[in-house]
């Protein structure tokens, strides 16, 4: 059976609490983004039956979600492939949506992870092989993957300095990012090293924030969006857990599910209007361009200089300022989406790409480990 | 039922054995310890001691806060076959590069032995 392409769409759309909320827990905040997605589409709690969502510090948020907020889900997805899991969640709720198992999809994140904790949550015991070696992770990870790419493509650290620019341009036209202060391509260069070739400005920060989104089948979508932005492909990629066990350190799986989601959805990457990337450090902006079709292995550093990929260049990425200059609480990837929805729902303020039509959203889990791409499109598209 | 690998491996480590497993049937080399081979499933898998010779496929440098050190993080491809995480000690932690040539060396840290490797031309 095919991808249902355009037969489900995202309806409803919310963040909250992005930056510090001190006091609120994760499913607060979860809770918090959800009912502003739902009112968003015009509906309550109770008219969702389905359930996806992975909180970083509760096991079994499925079923706390489902209390909290009153949901009696038919359908209730965990998925957790790290930062990834949001985009799988997106292609399962679509094939659920199409099959007639849930009528409703409320997809939902949250973490309080810099008030709760002021560092990364990890939710996973570091590897065993690895630990004694003392990385920083996962830091440390990316940074083995850049090493690789400077030393095979000349890629430096000037091009990673360029994606922590880009970002932060765009998050000065975001109100809700967390740092918007003017950065250069110098101050990247001069911040404190965290892992070579890492430093600080090229790692995402961490924030506390949450999202949601709401999805329906097609059919009813204009009845609770003024344009809704519809589910065109849905892919996702597994290929490992460690980055010592990543099969190539310069290409991730990024390249399966970005040409599995193109394929779907029946475009390819010179169609897209606006690019969504999960960037936990700079090397991701770099690596997934290339993966996905945006550029030629290796080409990834020149691509994203000059401003190419910032505010008035050629190819807009992460227009709400990313993981690095707009906010991280753990697993962005469900910021990826609402931003691309937001985008193609043409209700991004100052910082929205006029005319945009088809908006792609990339999902990363763990260190490189698990990839998965979402395409979007306006009721054009279909 | 056999030992499991994880126990298997580190009893050879204490004894200053870097052992890694093979399968049988396909000849290929595996690391970490596991109870089937990835891939195929095999479970024909004997303990092989490893050659301890590699080259740097991937490095990076911790930086740490005084008064604790920096110290450099490699992935080194074993001669073998399989990639490892692992440091390189013997020369400033910053000039470890990429494609150099090391041999690895059981260390004691803490209370468990534990893999590094030197250059190999030392």
């Amino acid at each position: 059976m095919a991808f249902p392409r355009g037969r489900t769409a995202i309806v409803g759309v919310a963040t909250y609490g992005e930056g510090e909320s001190p006091g609120y827990s994760s499913i607060d905040l979860a809770v918090a983004a959800s009912v502003r997605a739902l009112a968003d589409a015009g509906m309550k709690p109770r008219d969702v039956d389905g359930l996806f969502i992975g909180l970083p510090d509760d096991f079994l948020s499925g079923m706390t979600f489902a209390e909290y907020l009153g949901v009696r889900p038919r359908l209730t997805d965990n998925n957790r492939t790290g930062g990834s899991a949001f985009q799988t969640h997106l292609l399962w709720a679509a094939l659920a949506l199409d099959a007639g198992e849930c009528d409703v999809a409320l997809i939902a994140y949250g973490s309080n992870q810099r008030s709760g904790a002021g560092k990364l949550i990890r939710s996973s015991k570091p590897p065993t092989y690895e630990a004694p070696y003392r990385p920083v992770m996962p830091a440390s990870a990316y940074a083995l993957a850049a090493s690789r790419h400077m030393h095979l493509y000349g890629t430096s650290r000037r091009d990673l300095a360029e994606v922590a620019v880009a970002a932060r341009r765009w998050a000065a036209l975001n109100p809700a990012a967390f740092l918007r202060d003017p950065l250069t391509v110098e101050d990247v260069l001069k911040a404190r090293m965290v892992s070579d070739p890492l430093g600080v400005r090229d790692c995402c920060l961490v924030t506390d924030g949450a999202a949601a989104v709401v999805m329906t089948r097609a059919d009813r979508a204009r009845d609770h969006a003024v344009r809704p932005a519809y589910l065109l492909g849905a892919a996702a990629a597994v290929s490992h857990r460690d980055i010592s066990s990543m099969p190539d350190l310069t290409m991730t799986a990024a390249a399966e599910s970005g040409a599995r989601a193109f394929a779907q959805a029946g475009v390819g990457p010179a169609d897209i209007d606006v690019v969504q990337l999960y960037d936990a450090f700079t090397i991701n902006v770099i690596l997934f361009l290339e993966d996905l079709g945006f550029c030629a292995k290796g080409e990834g550093g020149a691509f994203v200089s000059g401003g190419r990929i910032g505010p008035g260049g050629a190819l807009p990425v992460n227009t709400n300022g990313g993981g690095l200059s707009y906010c991280h609480p753990g697993m962005y990837g469900l910021f990826t989406i609402a931003e691309a929805a937001t985008q193609v729902m043409r209700r991004a303020g100052s910082r929205q790409i006029e005319g945009a039509s088809l908006a792609l959203a990339h999902g990363n889990g763990g260190v490189l480990a698990s990839q998965a791409t979402v395409i979007l499109g306006g009721e054009e598209t279909l | 039922m056999s030992e499991a690998p994880d126990i298997v491996f580190r009893r050879h480590l204490e004894a200053g054995r870097f052992m890694l497993q093979r399968s049988r049937e396909t000849g290929a080399y595996i690391f970490y310890p596991r109870v089937a081979e990835p891939g195929t499933g095999c479970t024909d898998l004997e303990w092989v001691e490893a050659s301890g010779l590699g080259t740097v496929h991937a490095t990076t440098v911790v930086r740490c806060k005084p008064p604790e050190a920096d110290h450099n993080v490699v992935l080194v491809d074993l001669d073998e076959g399989p990639r490892m995480m692992s440091r390189v000690d013997g020369l400033p932690v910053d000039e470890v590069r990429i494609g150099m040539r090391v041999r690895a060396t059981i260390l004691r840290d803490g209370d468990a032995p534990l893999i590094v490797f030197v250059p190999a031309e030392s």
